[in-house]
């Protein structure tokens, strides 16, 4: 039905509390469920949540999920400084690391892995989408690895997104347009 | 049926509602904090009680009167909430009552931290407070399971008049998974089929007494003679394990909860790097499932427990085989999550010191 490719995902996303990273994680592991795989979602929930880094671990794949914990991403999602210093050489040779180059001042020499720069936050900001830079990114994901098909796009944002904010799904879906056209 | 994505937390606490819980009494403690909060939400709506107690003390001993008139009611905390709570637990145990408590291990001893644990598993299966008594213990392994098992609990702490503990931690309570509930009606709990519920009774019985205290020792010999023929049945009925790729295996590793799923994985990298390891996973911490454990273990050559603490099922493991087999112990301790690839280069090690045998 879904035209996803369905490879094994092991994903970290990374930045500062209310920059979404959360909401971002459960976007992803909602295109697994709804894809009928096997997903878990799991955030830290240390006291660095509060104003500090925020991180979550997705996994999606076709077998039951052992370590819902990532540590070894094959897929890393990050917003800010400290948690590019603290990821980006745990990524696995052969993944990918999107980073919200607005935010982040480093540059990977890493060539063993692909790097990806987004300037997110800017072009939220340039395009009223304030706030939004995790889903340009999560665009830029689905443009990078076909992760979701544009039908399970939506059905997945329908989904997380409560009907009293209904109006949402479409900023939603203008930014993950902005991200796939990046 | 619909695959929801839930934390293990909310898993539970929708699964208790649907199990016919009617009353929660909850004290907010990090990591299960989402159970109180999934309870405060939902309960209004569907004609039940949530309250917030003052105390984890409080809670406890209101579900000790909760549980005396025959309604399913739970308490939740974590670790240095549940010993708080382990005075109330005797008192219910000493009573023959029914009530299901929950358990999400953050590590310890102390205050200790907030991040997962199994540190507990001594204090639930050998003294969640003084005096002769157990409770069932079920350790889940996936947010599905706490879904299942908490029903189960229900169930099994009614037959048998007993409380009935779910051990988790912090990683099953905050992670989502998919997981399905059993279509249905939510029918709250009554009194029905329990004649000794202190429910009212008209004038047209004689008046029921909940009590443990029996200041004649013979009285109170009976009454904890009578709860131990209980408990053998309990034993006969109730173990539960699952063992995995166990029967040619050379190396079982032994493992509950999150970290049988950790330990899973190692096995599968073992296996694909030729190594034949297995794993035996205890679903009841107590009654211990000693047979499945002895039969998953029959062709090992040895045995490998692993758990988030500083080994407390070690000796469990091996009184279930007899003391037959070399048992060594991996863990992480403190609220470290141990990694499936510290598990496999125990499990290499083990095979390596097999090879030069």
């Amino acid at each position: 039905m879904n035209n996803e490719k369905r490879e094994n995902r092991e994903i970290i996303l990374a930045g500062f509390g209310g920059q979404g990273i959360l909401f971002a994680g459960k976007l992803l592991a909602y295109f697994g469920l709804l894809g009928g795989r096997e997903v878990s979602w799991l955030p830290s929930y240390g006291p660095e949540m509060r104003g500090g880094t925020a991180n979550c671990s997705v996994c999606i794949s076709d077998k039951p999920i052992g370590s819902p914990l990532v540590t070894e991403p094959n897929i890393l999602i990050v917003m800010n400084n400290p948690s590019y210093d603290k990821f980006i050489n745990a990524v696995a040779p052969d993944g990918l690391a999107i980073v919200d180059s607005s935010l982040v001042e480093g540059r990977s020499d890493r060539n063993d892995i692909s790097c990806v720069y987004v300037p997110a936050t800017e072009m939220a900001n340039e395009n009223d989408l304030r706030g939004m830079a995790n889903i340009i990114l999560v665009g830029r994901l689905i443009k990078e690895t076909g992760i979701a098909s544009a039908e399970l796009i939506r059905k997945a944002l329908e989904k997380i997104i409560p009907s009293s904010k209904k109006q949402l799904v479409e900023f939603n879906m203008k930014a993950i347009q902005l991200g796939m056209n990046s | 049926m619909e695959r929801n994505l839930m934390k293990g937390n909310e898993a539970l606490a929708e699964a208790a509602i649907r199990a016919g819980c009617k009353c929660f009494f909850g004290y907010p403690i990090t990591p299960q904090t989402e159970i109180s909060a999934y309870m405060a939400k939902r309960m209004p709506k569907v004609g039940g009680v949530f309250l917030q107690a003052e105390s984890e003390v409080a809670a406890i001993n209101m579900v000790y009167g909760c549980a005396s008139s025959g309604i399913r009611c739970m308490t939740s905390s974590s670790s240095p909430g549940i010993s708080l709570k382990s005075e109330g637990v005797s008192y219910i145990a000493g009573s023959d009552l029914p009530c299901v408590i929950i358990n999400v291990m953050r590590g310890g001893p102390g205050l200790g931290g907030i991040q997962p644990s199994q540190s507990d598993y001594w204090q639930a299966t050998r003294a969640l407070g003084h005096g002769d008594f157990q409770v069932l213990v079920y350790a889940p392994s996936t947010v599905q399971e706490m879904a299942d098992y908490v029903t189960k609990a229900f169930d099994m702490a009614d037959k048998f008049r007993m409380p009935a503990l779910i051990l988790a931690d912090g990683l099953l309570g905050q992670m989502m998974e998919p997981v399905t509930f059993a279509d249905g009606e939510i029918k709250m709990s009554d009194a029905s089929g329990k004649p000794w519920a202190t429910c009212g009774h008209g004038n047209k019985r004689p008046h029921n007494i909940v009590n443990s205290l029996y200041l004649q020792a013979e009285e109170l010999e009976y009454h904890n003679v009578e709860r131990f023929k209980r408990y053998e049945q309990v034993k006969a009925e109730c173990p539960e394990a699952e063992s995995y790729l166990a029967d040619d295996a050379d190396i079982v590793v032994a493992a509950y909860g999150s970290t049988a799923r950790l330990a899973r994985s190692a096995v599968d990298a073992a296996r694909s790097r030729g190594i034949k390891a297995g794993l035996v996973r205890p679903i009841t911490l107590w009654p211990f499932p000693d047979k499945q454990i002895k039969a998953a273990c029959a062709n090992a050559k040895r045995v490998l427990v692993t758990e988030m603490s500083m080994g407390q099922m070690v000796d469990d493991i091996k009184l279930a085989i007899e003391c037959r087999l070399p048992v060594s112990f991996f863990g992480r301790t403190g609220g470290v999550i141990p990694k499936p690839s510290e598990i496999l280069a125990q499990i290499v090690t083990l095979d390596e010191e097999l090879k030069g045998e």
